[in-house]
């Protein structure tokens, strides 16, 4: 809402209180000042002249020398190139070191000689005044601006400052209104807010007109339930014209466009008051009939804007005995609007459905200043203010006559709301101590009434209904910074659950292997889950995505982890070790999805393989003391079938590791290897000891065995170390040192050796009680198709 | 005997010269064997003592254990000069370019978003907070309709809420744990939700779809306006150092009331005004209020007997000021330069 000091200090007066104050303390009393624009800022020692003589430069066909007189600051001489220029214009003038506007910067302007003749300043157009072509409907563009046209020029003074005869004598406020304050979106009643914030008188106005006798000739039925009330006034015999300067200014500061007389009123009105107007031609009133109803599916309009829409029955239309000719709360059709030749117009100021407006702007893709201020909910009794202000405006401006006789189909409740005002209970939920008078002058200040303990809001406030209402009433006058700041006194120390501990345990282990953390956007495109080979049941789909993109919910950390992978690639990062600790979303059978925590994992670059993954996942293991078992994998289709494994504990696997499936890689253009990693956290740390006891260092000395194996090429290290700690006693540990292929060794066998070391627990370990375990252990491998190399 | 003992000056002469010349470990030791070795000179020429006369062997001993001691100090003192030579000599050959790079040890980094997080939870952890999460997935009613959040609301559009089904969106704040919360414990009640949510915006410099918001709620006997203030104020200075100030601007949310957004001090400036703050000296960065009435009703508190407060801070914010980031979807990319500065 863009509000004009001018305007504002028709009904308060804020008499030594600077721009920058006002904006601040309202600011702070609840109606956030964004920006404040003077209007003159760059406009300085401008003034109004007439031209007392004009005769051509002799050393040039196209400058003219100009006499100007102005008034009380006296007489220049100015040569111009201008053509429109004439003996008795009234012009605006900059003198000696004044300041137009061009390129949207102050522009100083300095005495000289043109072709040898001083020139003491120059005339200025309405562009460099920082205006536009509207403002000044009967001015050029190209020369400089004329003023005995204007509607105001019997207000005219030579020497006045040009900014006070176009009204740039202004500051425009520009304030961020919260929702739920409705009636701020108007004039009168920031001015109210005003008043209580700074204290100053306010009496609400009382519009009020005369009118004449007769039949307003029309007839209004309300079929919908979108509308409250609808009240109409018929004006006759409008002669449609500019409005004088004090409406085209207050709407050009509140950024609306002046048009004429009838539809600058309804605009006016709306910004003072904050409810939205409409005018019809009478003529194309069908049948001299308004009907509110529902449109009909395909029924068609032209608003305004001179766009057609077609309408279905959840949008709520003014219609005449024919066709539509308003969408109601948003727009006027265009055939019924006002027109330079109008006789008769309707005046509208209705009650519509907030939601029901909103929608029908969603629906016909236009938002209005009509529409925002219907969404955040109307006052009927101040429908009727403003309809009666519209007709006091007329009457003013003498541009029709008004019929007495108003038309109100009114079903809207004006009982005000009623809230108990118990300033102890304010205190208490305030924690302040504000003494009780002081909260209901407050209240009183903002045009409350007090009905023994209740306190009755301004009609205009549709938001206060609770006892809380009241408190923030109080509050924000008082102001919220002035109620001294206490700590509650909370009952238990914070805690972290074991969930959240072992969360931050785990991304330390991640950041300490040297993995960089990553954050992805939760929602993916389907075909990122499809390139990635990803199962697509049980997916959460947005019904209403911001495109294919983002339109449904991660399966699985893998295909975001290799997004991103694909554009380090192309950013020309060779290598990355980066996860991700976030959630997967999956229909199962609940009602709401269930969602995962997951660790993700992806590494890629020259020097990272298979087993670099591997030493990372067995780290995380290890630092959880988790005592899995890995092996080869194939649910996952993902990865390359014969390079990954799942992570087992019993029967649950923790997660999948391994190089990513060829076929995914080439999906997303990826020519490298790249190795990734998903595992199930909660499982992760369900299986990790609650507590953990120091197992006693080793007090006797160890003995080690290096035996090779010669074994089948399909032989698995993990089973074969699994056979070996079966078949051994006072195995402390086993470990591979050698993988050898070839050499003597037939096709198809492998040759792999280990490092057997035995410790005994009780004493020293003989030599021949190591002989005898790696005995018994060559024995069960035998079995298997292993022996010893010899 | 005079024989000899010129033979032991001679020695010790030529021994002096051939240590002091030797300018290596390995020629002392040679020397050493030479002049003193069991098959060495000094051997030799004591051999001969049996020629001398019962008088003259003790002189003669006397001067050849001179002799050999003299000897011996002498490779000694050599022997530490020649070490300390060749330490110097070796240091001076071990001289590294020490300006070249070390080796490359994988190196990881907290995400930035992470690291904020940590920060609040730890901050609020010490005010007594406990850490609550929820569902992302979540339905309508605790979202919205239990948030005095009421049907025909702009913010349940389909223009800024994202709907999985007609009950079911993804998450607009995380308020929807504190209803679970309340819905699950009875009062006091002390939590934060920091967690993802989302809202219908297209991605840009300073919109994500996708963004983290940490909201707190304290529900209790006698909780104030004044509580909220206070606490408030003792989060950001523990977040933003002690000198910085707090403004609370009368707001609305449906979910409190009375309402407020919250304002810093510029932590650049200090209040005064600069390009950080737009000239403003106060950077906006919470919402905040009074629990609304409805809100513990609908979660079946007895707004007589409790009252809360809650609030809430977009963590984006936070990190971007705190790392002059200037396009939120640098977080989203995670490109490694950008990680790693971190």
């Amino acid at each position: 809402m863009d509000l004009s000091i001018k305007w504002l200090n028709d009904y308060v007066k804020l008499d030594g209180i600077s721009a920058e104050k006002f904006a601040e303390e309202m600011t702070m009393s609840g109606s956030k000042v964004e920006r404040l624009n003077n209007l003159s800022e760059l406009i300085s020692n401008v003034v109004v002249a007439e031209v007392t003589s004009i005769e051509k430069h002799a050393d040039s066909d196209k400058l003219w020398i100009t006499q100007l007189d102005c008034g009380d600051k006296g007489t220049v001489q100015i040569v111009t190139a201008a053509q429109n220029v004439f003996k008795g214009a009234y012009v605006p003038v900059v003198l000696d070191g004044g300041t137009v506007v061009r390129d949207k910067a102050a522009f100083k302007i300095k005495s000289g000689k043109l072709r040898g003749v001083a020139s003491q300043g120059m005339m200025c157009s309405f562009e460099e005044l920082g205006m536009e072509q509207y403002d000044f409907p009967y001015a050029i563009k190209d020369g400089i601006l004329i003023l005995n046209d204007d509607p105001d020029f019997s207000k005219i003074r030579k020497g006045m400052n040009i900014c006070e005869f176009v009204g740039l004598d202004d500051t425009v406020v520009e304030f961020e209104i919260t929702n739920n304050r409705p009636d701020c979106l108007s004039v009168i009643g920031l001015a109210r807010e005003a008043a209580a914030t700074f204290n100053l008188p306010f009496d609400p106005p009382k519009p009020t007109f005369n009118g004449t006798d007769g039949e307003p000739n029309l007839s209004v039925s309300v079929d919908t339930k979108n509308c409250s009330r609808y009240m109409a006034a018929v004006v006759k015999n409008v002669q449609i014209k500019p409005s004088p300067r004090f409406i085209t200014e207050r709407l050009r500061a509140s950024g609306v466009r002046a048009v004429s007389n009838i539809v600058d009123i309804t605009n006016y009105v709306m910004l003072e008051y904050g409810h939205p107007m409409h005018a019809f031609d009478k003529r194309y009133v069908v049948g001299d009939k308004i009907v509110v109803r529902q449109a009909n599916d395909g029924e068609q309009i032209t608003l305004l804007d001179g766009e057609t829409r077609t309408l279905d029955n959840t949008v709520t239309v003014i219609a005449d005995s024919e066709k539509p000719i308003a969408v109601a709360g948003v727009m006027g059709g265009e055939y019924s609007g006002v027109m330079a030749d109008t006789k008769d117009v309707v005046f509208e100021a209705a009650c519509f459905d907030g939601v029901a407006v909103r929608r029908a702007a969603v629906k016909i893709g236009r938002r209005t200043e009509s529409s925002g201020r219907f969404e955040k909910g109307i006052d009927p009794i101040n429908a009727a203010d403003a309809l009666f202000r519209a007709l006091e405006l007329v009457e003013q401006l003498g541009c029709g006559e008004v019929v007495r006789s108003v038309i109100d189909v009114d079903h809207t409740n004006k009982e005000p709301a009623r809230v108990r005002f118990d300033p102890t209970h304010i205190n208490k939920l305030l924690g302040a101590d504000i003494p009780a008078d002081k909260q209901a002058d407050i209240l009183k200040r903002l045009g409350f009434t007090f009905d023994g303990d209740f306190a009755l809001p301004p009609h205009i406030r549709v938001d206060i209904h609770i006892e809380e209402d009241l408190a923030e009433e109080v509050a924000r006058i008082y102001g919220y910074n002035n109620i001294a700041s206490t700590v509650p006194r909370l009952p238990s120390a914070g805690a972290v659950t074991p969930a959240q501990r072992a969360k931050r345990f785990l991304e330390r282990v991640m950041v300490g292997l040297g993995f960089s953390q990553t954050v992805t956007m939760s929602f993916v495109s389907p075909t990122l889950h499809k390139k990635s080979l990803i199962e697509s049941g049980g997916a959460v789909i947005i019904s209403n995505p911001l495109g294919d993109d983002t339109s449904v919910m991660r399966l699985s950390l893998l295909p975001s982890l290799i997004d991103v992978a694909v554009k380090n690639k192309r950013a020309g990062n060779r290598a990355a070790r980066l996860f991700e600790l976030g959630r997967s979303y999956r229909y199962t059978t609940d009602k709401l999805p269930t969602e995962t925590d997951l660790l993700g994992a992806l590494l890629y670059g020259e020097n990272e393989d298979f087993f670099s993954l591997k030493g990372a996942v067995e780290a995380v293991l290890s630092a959880f003391g988790v005592n899995a078992v890995v092996k080869a994998q194939s649910e996952c289709a993902a990865f390359h079938p014969g390079r990954s494994a799942k992570v087992t504990v019993g029967d649950e696997t923790l997660g999948i590791f391994g190089e990513l499936h060829p076929t995914v890689t080439e999906n997303f253009g990826i020519k490298d290897r790249v190795y990734a990693a998903e595992i199930d956290t909660a499982k992760l740390f369900a299986v990790s000891p609650n507590e953990r006891k120091y197992a006693k260092l080793p007090r006797f000395p160890a003995l080690t065995r290096d035996i090779s194996l010669v074994c089948p090429e399909e032989a698995e290290n993990g089973t074969i170390i699994t056979e070996i700690e079966g078949a051994a006693k006072n195995l402390e540990s086993v470990e591979l040192f050698d993988v050898f292929r070839g050499g003597g060794l037939e096709t198809g066998k492998k040759a792999y050796a280990y490092k057997l070391t035995f410790r005994g627990r009780d004493g020293t370990l003989t030599d021949e009680a190591a002989d005898k375990a790696v005995g018994k252990i060559l024995a069960s491998l035998e079995t298997q198709g292993i022996t010893l190399r010899t | 005997m005079s024989n000899i003992r010129e033979k032991l000056a001679a020695l010790k002469t030529s021994a002096t010269d051939i240590i002091a010349a030797a300018t290596d470990v390995k020629s002392l030791e040679e020397a050493r064997l030479r002049f003193l070795g069991k098959k060495g000179a000094l051997t030799a020429i004591l051999k001969q003592m049996g020629t001398l006369s019962a008088e003259e062997r003790p002189q003669i001993g006397a001067v050849a254990n001179r002799a050999r001691e003299h000897i011996e100090a002498a490779l000694s003192d050599r022997l530490k000069d020649v070490k300390a030579a060749a330490l110097q000599q070796s240091l001076k050959d071990e001289r590294l370019d020490v300006t070249l790079p070390g080796k490359a040890l994988p190196q990881g980094h907290f995400h930035p978003l992470n690291i904020v997080v940590e920060d609040l939870k730890e901050i609020f952890h010490g005010m007594g907070y406990t850490v609550v999460d929820g569902p992302e997935v979540e339905c309508v009613k605790y979202v919205f309709d239990m948030l005095n959040t009421h049907e025909g609301h702009p913010a349940r559009e389909p223009s800024d809420t994202f709907y999985i089904d007609d009950d079911t969106v993804l998450r607009t704040q995380t308020s929807s744990v504190q209803i679970r919360t309340m819905l699950e414990t009875k009062p006091p009640i002390a939590i934060i939700s920091p967690g993802r949510v989302y809202r219908v915006d297209e991605s840009d410099a300073t919109h994500s779809p996708v963004f983290h918001q940490c909201e707190g709620l304290v529900v209790g006997e006698d909780i104030t306006f004044a509580d909220l203030k206070g606490t408030l104020e003792t989060f950001m200075k523990k977040l933003y150092g002690d000198s910085v100030r707090l403004r609370f601007r009368p707001h609305h949310f449906p979910y409190t009331e009375p309402s407020a957004e919250v304002d810093l001090s510029c932590f650049k400036c200090g209040g005064e005004g600069c390009s950080f703050c737009k000239g403003e000296g106060w950077l906006e960065m919470l919402g905040s209020g009074v629990v609304h009435p409805d809100v513990l009703r609908n979660c079946g508190i007895d707004p007589n007997k409790y009252t809360g407060f809650a609030f809430g801070i977009g963590l984006e914010r936070i990190a971007m000021m705190r790392y002059a980031v200037d396009d939120i979807r640098l977080f989203y990319e995670n490109d490694v330069r950008f990680l790693s500065q971190f």
